[in-house]
């Protein structure tokens, strides 16, 4: 599958490792040369020097026979544009761009054939905001991925001292729980992944990703860690595009404060907010987090685009006595570094962007991908289609279905219905099947697994 | 200064509301009055005032900037001196000169406080030309003339600001400032001719139908009747002119939103108009309270309650009882919500319901600064932030309110022997355009001395025109320009 990349910034860059690594054939547009040249001396991918949006840079870069355009350029004028020239001169079939204005997103009806040909639209900071906002709302939890337009759920966690179910075997899950199905799909102990079985014993410190329905998320959690208290008072530091709007979504919940470093953002800020309260100072100020009750703080979360400055000031905050704290860290490295010590929780804004892609890529009727633990695991939502004579997934039991090593499914979602994956559950045409992957080499058999035999046509 | 332009514009001005003493003095032939030949005789003597002006020095140039602040209150001062005419000449009414300038001053600045007893007996026509007066001031005469004589060449602008309410003056609706001013009086024009449908379904007769709706939508206060609204002791009746009261309360830049989108709910997303329905509530709660805990003789704790609240509380001074021997707090309190006032860009009196607002959020802003030194907040209106220019305006007018209030009230306590309910209700009621005061002042303003009368004339007018339009004038600075 052939893969036009324009822009090579972090989300362009990070996305071409990701996939080049996957054998698509990728193909770099961007102005500068000298990033061009630093990403190509590492990936095999193809380079080409120009504006993204014109035509014959697209041409040179081959868009005749693209399957995918992704636009993720600075600007988004230019994403837009290319998109266009893409469509009425290419005919591209999937076009991604990435939008950031709210302007140009709240307009109904805006992204279709007729006025602007985007496909899909991918928005960083919008899928980073939710991405906090979802922990937020469960406290405790590390990641909170939506399936199925959200009515089922993958929770990760980790499990203290006190939970329940701590040194106890998965079996004892479900005589403790009657009520809220579940199913632990992974457990990681020491970076390393464990194929949970039944009498897997859950152990102090250990990672573990669970699915359930939304409803039954909190019970579930209370499981593995004593009771948190809700949130009630939060600290945000860095009001750029994702403190902005994350100060926005959850303003009318919560207490919240804002820090900003720039005057006229700050004031900026005051203006648009209606009840956060907008601090200007700097992030590391150790007098003015004292002054701002810091010790009273349930959430201190640094989304700055400076990764020291993030990490520093949740450090601080931790130490200063904030009962939690989350920092967005964009390289790589430092994810590994920090999560889990102080900083309890690392996010990185690359890997929601690539989730969101991998979806188009994969051959099979995916309807979301999120890639976890910074790529190196993966969690689908795939539909299937055909019959027990062509399929072979539909007209099987779960236990009948033969999954790769290191993959298992979770959960099926029939129409409005929850099903977790115990043995028997017998899957049909058109339910949407979600499966964990522990390794991620193991997508290709996954995908084809869920590709419909010829005789469907 | 332009001294030839300021002539020739309020020339024009004062040309165009000779016109006004027509419809009384038609109407004086119509009842056979005594007083057509003092309507013509004011008539003639203000028309060629007005055309001596207009010709004295013909000059075409434009207005400058200031130039309205002199015009607009040369005219205020101009139409009361000779809007005092026809009831100075009136002889049954047998008034001073200062008496006739006080009455026609009041009602042209909507404050409908009265140096007149006997009311009832007056010719129909002398009755009918104090409402007129009340309703051409509500909405403003000079606003009047730019909606109809754009091509007059007087500089629109210029001349609104100085007379229309509220801090945010250029707040045009249209393009043009001449559209914006016939869309403001097209919505008084129709709201005068359904109040006064409403008070004659009300039980009303014609002549005094037509006159309180004058009156009332202009929230000025004059009656034809010595009892005011307690005369016609009709609870159907106070019911249209509380509606009404509460209707002309309101910013009619809002009503011609309203009415422009077809949406009456815009109405509730205004803070303005929340602040303000707000206020007459709670202080219609607490007055009806106190009245039902005292219960004086003869007053109805409920209705009467409420209606002196609306009718004290938008400026409009209505009544249908003596409120200054009310129990309690109450007086006091009317008096005082007449300060807060109606809605910028209405036809109430007072400080204005925003200004209010906007000084209350300036306090609670202080305070929060002291719990978070470092935080930034601004003030916002209807969730859009309110410049610092903004603010420092509304705290200016603010406080010269108040100051220029307490100077009055020690000069006419000196000046008129005055107590100090009397003195302070009295430039309470005329600076806020409210009308009725307390103690020596409550039913009528006939017995203060000459100098009390021209110093509250003087009130009223930097009521009407929102002060710092006349105060500017009294700056060495504006006349050295």
């Amino acid at each position: 599958m052939k893969i036009l990349i324009l822009g090579a910034g972090q989300v362009g860059g990070t996305l071409a490792e990701n996939l080049a690594n996957e054998s698509f054939d990728i193909t770099l547009v961007d102005a500068k040369a000298s990033r061009l040249e630093e990403l190509s001396s590492r990936l095999d991918i193809r380079t080409v020097e120009g504006w993204a949006s014109h035509p014959d840079v697209l041409r040179r870069a081959g868009a005749d026979d693209a399957d995918i355009l992704v636009a993720v350029t600075s600007s988004d004028e230019v994403n837009m544009i290319a998109c266009q020239v893409c469509y009425s001169q290419f005919r591209t079939p999937v076009k991604i761009a990435r939008v950031r204005s709210v302007a140009y997103l709240n307009r109904d009806g805006f992204f279709s054939k007729e006025h602007m040909p985007i496909d899909v639209l991918i928005n960083p900071e919008q899928v980073v905001t939710k991405h906090i906002h979802e922990l937020l709302k469960h406290p405790g939890a590390l990641q909170v991925l939506d399936f199925a337009e959200g009515r089922v759920q993958l929770v990760a966690m980790r499990a203290y001292h006190g939970g329940p179910l701590v040194g106890h075997a998965l079996s004892f899950l479900r005589e403790h729980m009657p009520k809220a199905d579940t199913r632990v799909a992974a457990i990681f102990r020491r970076g390393q992944a464990i194929i949970p079985q039944g009498n897997t014993v859950i152990e102090v410190d250990d990672e573990v990703f669970f699915i359930a329905a939304r409803e039954h998320i909190d019970t579930v959690m209370r499981e593995l860690r004593r009771a948190e208290r809700p949130l009630k008072r939060i600290m945000i530091a860095g009001g750029g595009n994702i403190g902005a709007r994350l100060a926005q979504a959850v303003e009318s919940d919560y207490e919240v404060k804002l820090l900003e470093y720039s005057e006229t953002r700050a004031n900026f800020l005051a203006d648009q907010l209606s009840r956060t309260i907008v601090l200007r100072g700097d992030a590391t100020d150790r007098d003015l987090m004292l002054e701002e009750n810091i010790d009273q703080c349930d959430a201190f979360i640094a989304v700055t685009n400076d990764d020291e400055v993030n990490i520093m000031s949740s450090l601080m905050a931790k130490r200063l006595g904030a009962r939690q704290a989350i920092s967005l860290i964009s390289k790589p490295a430092y994810v590994d570094l920090v999560q889990g010590g102080d900083i309890d929780i690392a996010i990185s804004p690359q890997q929601a962007t690539t989730s969101t892609l991998l979806s188009h890529v994969r051959r099979a009727d995916v309807v979301s991908v999120h890639s976890l633990r910074r790529g190196a695991a993966e969690a689908i939502e795939a539909i299937a289609h055909g019959d027990s004579k062509n399929s072979k997934v539909v007209g099987r039991r779960i236990s009948e279905i033969n999954l790769p090593s290191g993959s298992n499914i979770g959960a099926i979602v029939r129409g409005e219905e929850v099903l977790i994956a115990h043995d028997d559950v017998l899957v049909q045409s058109d339910d949407h099947v979600i499966i964990f992957l522990v390794d991620k080499s193991k997508v290709p058999a996954v995908e084809k697994l869920f590709q419909v035999g010829l005789s469907f046509f | 200064m332009h001294l030839a332009v300021i002539f020739r514009v309020t020339g024009t001005l004062l040309t165009f509301f000779s016109l006004t003493f027509l419809i009384p003095g038609f109407l004086g032939w119509y009842y056979q009055e005594s007083t057509v030949n003092s309507f013509a005789l004011a008539f003639l003597i203000t028309l060629s005032c007005g055309l001596l002006m207009w010709f004295l020095k013909p000059d075409k140039r434009e207005l400058r900037s200031g130039d309205g602040f002199m015009i607009t209150a040369l005219f205020y001062v101009g139409l009361g001196l000779f809007g005092a005419i026809p009831l100075y000449l009136e002889p049954t009414l047998n008034l001073s000169f200062s008496d006739a300038a006080f009455e026609s001053m009041s009602g042209l600045t909507t404050t409908g406080a009265t140096v007149i007893t006997g009311l009832d007996q007056l010719p129909k026509s002398l009755l009918f030309y104090r409402q007129l007066l009340q309703w051409l001031g509500g909405m403003g005469i000079i606003v009047l003339a730019v909606a109809i004589f754009p091509m007059l060449g007087i500089g629109g602008m210029q001349l609104y600001r100085t007379e229309s309410p509220g801090p945010a003056k250029d707040n045009k609706l249209t393009p043009r400032i001449a559209e914006t001013a016939r869309g403001l009086w097209y919505i008084y024009l129709f709201l005068t001719v359904s109040c006064a449908a409403a008070y004659a379904v009300a039980g009303m007769d014609t002549f005094d139908a037509i006159s309180h709706s004058f009156s009332t939508v202009a929230i000025g206060g004059f009656s034809t009747h010595d009892a005011s609204m307690g005369y016609f002791n009709s609870t159907a009746i106070e019911t249209v002119a509380i509606i009404f009261m509460i209707v002309s309360g309101i910013n009619f830049g809002l009503h011609f939103l309203v009415w422009q989108q077809k949406n009456p709910l815009r109405y509730f997303l205004d803070a303005e108009v929340r602040t303000y329905l707000l206020t007459l509530v709670a202080v219609a709660i607490v007055v009806c309270l106190l009245l039902s805990m005292h219960k004086p003789d003869g007053v109805n704790p409920i209705s009467d309650g409420l209606f002196h609240t609306i009718s004290m509380a938008t400026t409009t001074g209505f009544t249908t009882q003596d409120i200054s021997t009310w129990p309690s707090a109450t007086p006091v309190l009317l008096l005082l919500a007449a300060f807060a006032g109606g809605c910028a860009g209405s036809t109430a009196g007072g400080i204005k319901m925003v200004r209010v607002l906007m000084v209350y959020k300036q306090g609670l802003r202080e305070i929060k600064r002291l719990i978070h030194p470092k935080g930034v907040f601004p003030i916002k209106l209807n969730h859009r932030p309110v410049s610092d220019r903004m603010m420092e305006t509304i705290w200016g007018f603010f406080s010269v309110y108040v100051i220029v209030f307490f100077i009055m009230v020690i000069l006419i306590m000196v000046a008129g022997r005055l107590d100090f309910t009397t003195a302070f209700s009295a430039v309470g009621a005329c600076l806020n355009n409210l009308g009725p005061g307390l103690g020596a002042v409550s039913a009528s303003y006939a017995d203060l001395n000459e100098s009390v009368k021209w110093i509250l004339m003087f009130a009223m007018m930097l009521g009407r025109l929102e002060i710092f339009t006349v105060l500017v004038l009294l700056t060495p600075a504006y006349w050295r320009r």
